[in-house]
């Protein structure tokens, strides 16, 4: 099952170090779809990484699965493959066969709220849904209640129903699309109920936990270049990795993506990543913060070169921009942190980080 | 990117029933109100109670049994220190020699050293200093001019050491000294010795901190025999020895919850409804020391495996102690208070001895400025 792991590793880094080129981003920033490179990526099985073995997928361990999703984020790859792998297991955890191509889910943001009534053998959908990665292109995961508060996962087929949405993008100008659902009927096989994982906090942890490991794969790579950066260029005579106020501020930035890394490696302790929420809103807020100031002192160090489209640092910058806003900003989570660390107290403080308990660690929002 | 090693660290069984253990003690500790802890950190120096931490079996835990130690893990270790910590534990008095001291004692000192010292620190009754920095050789370590010359059976050791912590009233300072004169190469020709204070020609001025504590001192040595078997490691490998040294001084929990009481004072003071900024404020500092409590377990798990993780040390300090020194600046725009050592308030006493002991956090062990130079190091920046 190790050497299994190893050699998905190894070919997923493969696959994008060979598609995810400077010609392909562009691209992808003018709206275009890497088919080539899905295709390859779903010859792979990626997109069922994170299904369990005996529902058809790839089993990876929390920890490759982190990984895997940190080396594609590294690359900046185009495409929705953390979302669709989370999509994946979702949906298999809810009795369902594993999706049909690409795949993204929503709600992404704690404001919208999907409502769903049964009608007959079917379902009906209501609410608006913003900044859904590539909702024009995929097919939708939707988190939705009913009037009892029970949780449902609703597949959608979003160009079917798309005359209604709006498309957006994001600052990376991967897009965001806003997917309004306005009564739509579905059949009941495309309503499950959702795993008993998913009641309390719906998709926010889970979206939320992958969006940390993203950016710490974005600021591996900003960090990269202005290494080879500081090293290579020369001004006053000498590289200027050589002035002591380069360094200091690669060094503190280094430090920002250590202790992001540590918050994020938390997560691998949970089977989805996202299962603990406390473990969840840490992490996302400390690579949130992270992210911002890597990314500053990434593009500092790079001069006006880094403000440029001729050096790809803003590919992985814009990225670090995006993500850190994604399933919950820092204040969002660090509100939640904050609102269940003064709950228990001066006292109960110290024993709650120590052993958090998913249970009553975090209030959901 | 050259990355460094800080893999998720697991804490095994025999790690928390240690900190059951540990927990008992100190609930006992202060529901008999031995100590004060929104007045007390690690660095509180108070022998009666580093006595009782060694009688409960929480010094020298990791050092073989032959030596008063107790085999126990690193990892453990790491439990007892944070929990210490997090109950604002007054360790002062054996700190140092528990941390760093008595560990470079038992890996590169003699066979006599540590049959005399060892078993003492652990019975709690042997505390020591840090002979590192001098009047002219501060964060430039290897300037030291402090002077050991051979002599039958020993060193005569003459020069001085300064920012000696606690080096009137503790047992030894091992001192870093120049056994040969400076050369080219500047790490070469150090040595380190252990100095017991009691010895003829060690003298001590005190110097005030600006809280008006006494921890600092000068420490003059004239003509001051050390005997032979008094020097960690061989002659010239000093430099080598005290950058280990600072490994285990650097990475610690104590480099970021040296003001850990403050937050528990402020959470006690916000109370369980915070405004929507507490709330935001207080997460934001969690998050911060959730992960640098994730980072410091990481390297106890390096030592454990017998490693020197130099560079990880100096990160950890780094960022540690810069979030120690942003606690008291976010807590006083939370909940403002015109704090006081004389307050009957506990949080106002919290503060003002935060406060007056902060600028310490980021000299003490290596100032950032030196850290960030050995991360760029290790970045390969220079």
């Amino acid at each position: 099952m190790e050497d299994m792991s190893a050699i998905v590793l190894e070919q997923a880094d493969r696959l994008f170090q060979q598609h995810v080129n400077k010609e392909i981003l562009s691209a992808a920033d003018n709206g275009a779809w890497p088919a080539a490179l899905w295709t390859a990526l779903d010859d792979a099985g990626l997109p069922e990484a994170m299904v369990p073995e005996a529902a058809g997928g790839v089993g990876l361990a929390a920890a490759d699965v982190a990984n895997l999703i940190r080396r594609a984020a590294f690359y900046s790859v185009p495409l929705p493959l953390a979302e669709t792998m989370l999509a994946n297991r979702l949906w298999t955890d809810a009795g369902g066969a594993p999706l049909e191509g690409a795949a993204t889910l929503g709600p992404t943001n704690p404001a919208d709220k999907l409502t769903v009534t049964r009608q007959g053998n079917g379902f009906r959908l209501n609410g608006v849904a913003r900044h859904v990665p590539w909702g024009f292109q995929t097919t939708a995961l939707i988190f939705s209640r009913d009037d009892s508060g029970a949780g449902y996962l609703a597949r959608v087929p979003v160009p079917a129903v798309a005359n209604l949405n709006q498309r957006r993008r994001n600052v990376a100008y991967e897009p965001r699309d806003e997917l309004r659902f306005d009564d739509i009927e579905l059949s009941g096989d495309d309503v499950r109920a959702a795993p008993a994982y998913l009641a309390e906090g719906g998709l926010m942890p889970f979206g939320a936990a992958i969006r940390s490991q993203q950016m710490i794969g974005g600021m591996e790579r900003c960090l990269d270049y202005a290494l080879t950066y500081a090293n290579e260029r020369v001004q006053f005579g000498r590289p200027i990795a050589k002035f002591q106020a380069i360094q200091h501020m690669l060094a503190i930035a280094a430090g920002h993506f250590a202790a992001a890394s540590a918050a994020a490696d938390a997560l691998t302790e949970s089977e989805r990543l996202g299962d603990d929420r406390f473990t969840v809103a840490i992490a996302k807020s400390r690579c949130g913060e992270a992210a911002g100031q890597v990314a500053a002192i990434c593009q500092q160090v790079h001069g006006a070169m880094g403000f440029t489209q001729e050096h790809p640092l803003h590919f992985a910058s814009r990225r670090l921009w995006s993500w850190r806003d994604e399933w919950g900003a820092e204040t969002y989570w660090q509100e939640m942190i904050g609102r269940s660390i003064c709950a228990v107290g001066g006292d109960g403080f110290w024993p709650l980080l120590v052993d958090p308990k998913p249970d009553n660690a975090v209030r959901p929002a | 990117m050259r990355a460094f090693r800080f893999e998720s660290l697991t804490l095994p069984p025999e790690a928390e029933a240690m900190r059951r253990k540990v927990r008992a003690f100190l609930d006992d500790e202060r529901a008999n109100k031995r100590y004060a802890a929104h007045r007390t950190s690690w660095s509180t120096f108070d022998p009666e109670f580093s006595r009782r931490a060694a009688a409960a079996g929480f010094i020298g835990m990791t050092w073989p049994k032959q030596y008063g130690g107790g085999e126990h893990s690193n990892l453990e270790r790491f439990v007892v220190t944070e929990e210490m910590l997090a109950a604002g534990a007054p360790g002062g008095a054996h700190w140092i020699a528990d941390r760093q001291s008595g560990p470079q004692i038992l890996k590169h000192g003699s066979e006599r050293a540590r049959k005399l010292i060892l078993p003492k620190i652990a019975a709690g009754e042997c505390y020591f200093g840090i002979g590192m920095s001098e009047p002219d050789s501060g964060s430039d370590l290897a300037a030291a001019r402090t002077k050991a010359d051979k002599v039958e059976n020993g060193w005569r050791i003459n020069g001085a050491k300064i920012w000696t912590s606690n080096a009137h009233r503790v047992h030894y300072l091992i001192v870093l000294a120049r056994t040969e004169p400076p050369s080219e190469n500047r790490h070469a020709g150090l040595s380190q010795f252990i100095v017991d204070t009691r010895t003829d020609g060690v003298s001590v001025r005190p110097i005030l901190n600006m809280s008006g504590g006494h921890e600092f001192n000068e420490v003059f040595f004239r003509d001051c025999f050390v005997p032979d078997d008094m020097m960690i490691g061989k002659p010239g490998e000093g430099w080598t020895r005290v950058t280990g040294e600072l490994a285990y001084e650097r990475a610690g929990p104590d480099r970021f919850m040296s003001d850990i009481r403050l937050l528990a004072e402020l959470i006690n003071k916000v109370g369980e409804a915070p405004s929507e900024r507490q709330a935001i404020e207080i997460g934001r500092l969690v998050a911060h020391f959730a992960s640098l409590r994730r980072m410091s377990s990481s390297i106890a798990g390096l030592l454990e495996r017998g490693e020197s993780p130099v560079t990880e040390a100096a990160l950890v300090k780094d960022v540690g102690t810069a979030f120690e020194r942003e606690v008291p600046e976010m807590v006083r725009r939370l909940l403002p208070v015109e704090s006081s050592l004389d307050d009957d308030d506990e949080y106002s006493q919290a503060l003002a001895n935060v406060l007056l002991h902060a600028p310490s956090f980021t000299i003490r062990g290596g100032t950032p400025e030196i850290l960030r130079g050995m991360i760029a190091r290790g970045l390969g920046l220079r």
